[in-house]
């Protein structure tokens, strides 16, 4: 166990499994010589050399189609987006070819990619930089995705998704880059579609991923002050998702807050609630309360912004709101 | 002289290249397959039994066939959706893939994928991509894997006039110029994306040019004949082969039918689709070399075709008393590491 950043830790999983098997890279915008432009792939370049470590051109449709191609041909690449912003440039590869291959191929080509990169919020970026785009990606079969939430998690969800056989998204978020953590050394594999009881607790379940996640445990630690013991559930993997750990909780606390940090309008907290209601609703003492972002592009003004963003105060008043405690 | 030295020696040299009369034979069978292949896949339309989008390559047989003698077994290939002559030229089961056409279990990708998406991990072709210049990226991850492994191979990477002004073309030829990468790019001019001939849609017409800002070498080829196609090609192939870097063949040619099987083709003149019908057509042209090489006659090619005709009607007829996809195929093969229960799918929940 060591205490380490969560790029650390995502750098410590990339090396890894590039020791493991050779048949791994990384390629991406500044991921080589520059050693990342959040620095994930620190040091990742002298370890491992130009060939296995790629600096690409600001080309993402390009690369992204590279990597798949890579893939069908057997390889495992690691795609870096900068920022899953500019992701949307490489759009038709992800969504057209490296999710559906598999499949139109009847069985013939799998994809065994991992397109990561920086998702979220970031600080004071504005519209085009900061923004959730994971329920795109939740919406297409054929495509995993992972988002962790800290450190430990980061690194075995990464292996994870390196070693899997189909294409993960693995967003990360940029906020999150330097907290630090306990994390395993060597071996720590989180297999992907587990979640995580971040916090065990009956009145209420707090469910969330990635750096809401974090929020959902502030939250828990408010509340329990107020009297509310709330039950942490980090989904860690959206896709699959574990809706047994999320209906077992509902099942003890009766009472469901959904926390995402992009739009409410057909993201994840649509997916998680319409789950609950099919599958958990004689469990529900309350609707399921959902907080997530304002629907408007991120403002650049710090006051706009924090108000765009969900916030601890919220999380804690919806949850107030279902436990009939407002 | 042995018979079998004679017949080795059978055969016809053409721009300074030898070719056995062995080898004639197959290029002038497999276009001629194809073409008759595709004329059975146009009346299956006709009578709605293969569905959804269809794009025949009549008139383009000579870039597969002439592809397929240049490249080995082990070089990959990819294309975009007019993939049927693609794919036979390779040499995948012709009654598989017309079983594809008609959405058949024993079709090439179990029915999964029909006319635009054809596949043959084990030969090595890779699709059959229906979004227009989606394969050009993937190609080059295909070369980029054989530059991974110092493997040898080559990416062929087929496209057309329509997509060589996508956006993703261009990123894939900085690419594999900058790394280069073993990739032949190239690019079917039949002159039409669609309905909109090429002076209206590319300021560059002379396509093969259009590589040169990222100094990858380009050349224009005859694609309605098929032994320049060989020819060229073998040299194209040689250079990517050589570590020399990524090629740009534009192969002129002509599809005989419309883009697709809805497409009249009102956007071109009669007289026009005659003249490359009858004046340069890929088939007679070979069969004009061949009769006059002594190497065949007009009687023979005749009862090829016949032979070829009645070959490709039971192609037709075994695959379509194929039974459809089993229901359960419906999910399968969208994910290898399938996590069970993880994914639920649609229908009536508890």
């Amino acid at each position: 166990m060591s205490k380490i950043t969560f790029r650390e830790a995502l750098n410590q999983a990339m090396c890894e499994e590039m020791q493991r098997d050779e048949n791994v890279f990384l390629m991406g915008e500044e991921v080589a010589e520059y050693n990342g432009a959040y620095k994930v792939s620190q040091g990742m370049l002298d370890k491992f050399g130009p060939k296995r470590v790629i600096d690409t051109p600001i080309t993402e449709l390009g690369f992204a189609g590279l990597g798949v191609g890579a893939a069908m041909a057997g390889l495992r690449p690691i795609i870096e987006f900068m920022t899953w912003n500019f992701a949307m440039l490489a759009m038709d590869q992800i969504v057209n070819a490296a999710a559906k291959m598999l499949y139109m191929s009847g069985g013939m080509y799998p994809v065994p990619i991992v397109f990561r990169g920086a998702g979220g919020a970031a600080a004071r970026v504005a519209a085009q930089h900061s923004q959730c785009l994971e329920n795109w990606m939740a919406n297409v079969p054929g495509l995993k995705l992972a988002m962790p939430s800290n450190p430990a998690d980061a690194k075995g969800l990464l292996k994870a998704a390196i070693r899997d056989n189909d294409p993960v998204i693995f967003i990360e978020n940029e906020i999150c880059y330097g907290d630090i953590a306990d994390v395993p050394d060597g071996e720590y594999v989180i297999p992907l579609g587990k979640a995580d009881v971040k916090r065990p607790g009956k009145d209420v379940t707090l469910i969330s991923y990635s750096r809401m996640a974090n929020y959902a445990l502030e939250a828990a630690a408010e509340l329990a002050k107020q009297g509310i013991d709330a039950e942490v559930i980090d989904l860690r993997t959206i896709k699959p998702l574990d809706e047994a750990t999320v209906l077992a909780s509902i099942a003890k606390t009766n009472h469901a807050v959904m926390i995402e940090e992009g739009w409410r309008f057909a993201g994840i907290g649509a997916e998680v609630s319409a789950r609950i209601m099919e599958k958990g609703f004689d469990d529900l003492d309350a609707p399921v309360a959902r907080v997530s972002g304002k629907e408007v592009p991120m403002p650049y003004a710090a006051n706009l912004e924090r108000m765009a963003l969900p916030s601890v105060a919220e999380i804690v008043e919806a949850a107030r709101v279902v436990c009939n405690r407002a | 002289m042995s018979a079998k030295q004679k017949k080795q020696a059978e055969g016809l040299t053409h721009e300074g290249r030898f070719y056995q009369a062995d080898t004639l034979h197959t290029m002038h069978d497999s276009m001629l397959f194809i073409r008759r292949f595709e004329e059975k896949a146009g009346q299956l339309y006709g009578l709605k039994k293969i569905g959804g989008f269809c794009h025949l390559c009549n008139g383009q047989e000579a870039v597969p066939v002439g592809v397929h003698h240049a490249s080995k077994p082990e070089d990959y290939m990819l294309t975009g959706y007019r993939d049927h002559g693609h794919i036979l030229a390779r040499g995948s089961d012709p009654t598989a893939v017309m079983a594809e056409l008609l959405g058949r279990a024993g079709g090439i990708v179990k029915g999964k994928g029909g006319s635009m998406h054809m596949f043959d991990a084990a030969r090595n072709f890779a699709g059959g991509n229906g979004i227009v210049g989606e394969q050009v990226p993937i190609g080059l991850g295909f070369g980029f894997s054989s530059w991974y492994r110092q493997d040898g191979r080559v990416t062929l990477c087929f496209f057309g006039d329509g997509a060589i002004n996508q956006g993703a073309v261009y990123e894939s030829f900085n690419m594999a110029a900058l790394w280069k990468l073993p990739v032949v790019f190239v690019v079917e001019n039949n002159q039409y994306a669609m309905g909109t001939s090429l002076g209206r849609a590319s300021a560059e017409t002379h396509l093969f040019k259009r590589g040169i800002s990222f100094k990858i070498p380009g050349m224009q080829i005859d694609g309605m004949d098929v032994l320049e196609v060989e020819r060229k090609m073998t040299e194209a192939i040689e250079h990517a082969r050589s570590g020399e870097g990524p090629i740009l063949v534009e192969a002129v040619t002509y599809r005989y039918r419309g883009h697709s099987m809805s497409d009249p083709a009102t956007y071109r003149t009669r007289e026009e689709v005659e003249e490359w019908r009858t004046g340069r057509d890929p088939i007679a042209r070979l069969q004009v070399r061949m009769i006059e090489a002594g190497l065949a006659s007009e009687e023979s090619f005749k009862q090829k075709d016949k032979d070829i005709k009645k070959e490709v009607a039971a192609i037709a007829a075994a695959a379509e008393a194929m039974p459809e996809p089993d229901a359960a195929e419906l999910y399968t093969d969208i994910y290898r590491d399938s996590i069970e229960g993880a994914y639920p799918y649609p229908g009536r929940v508890a």
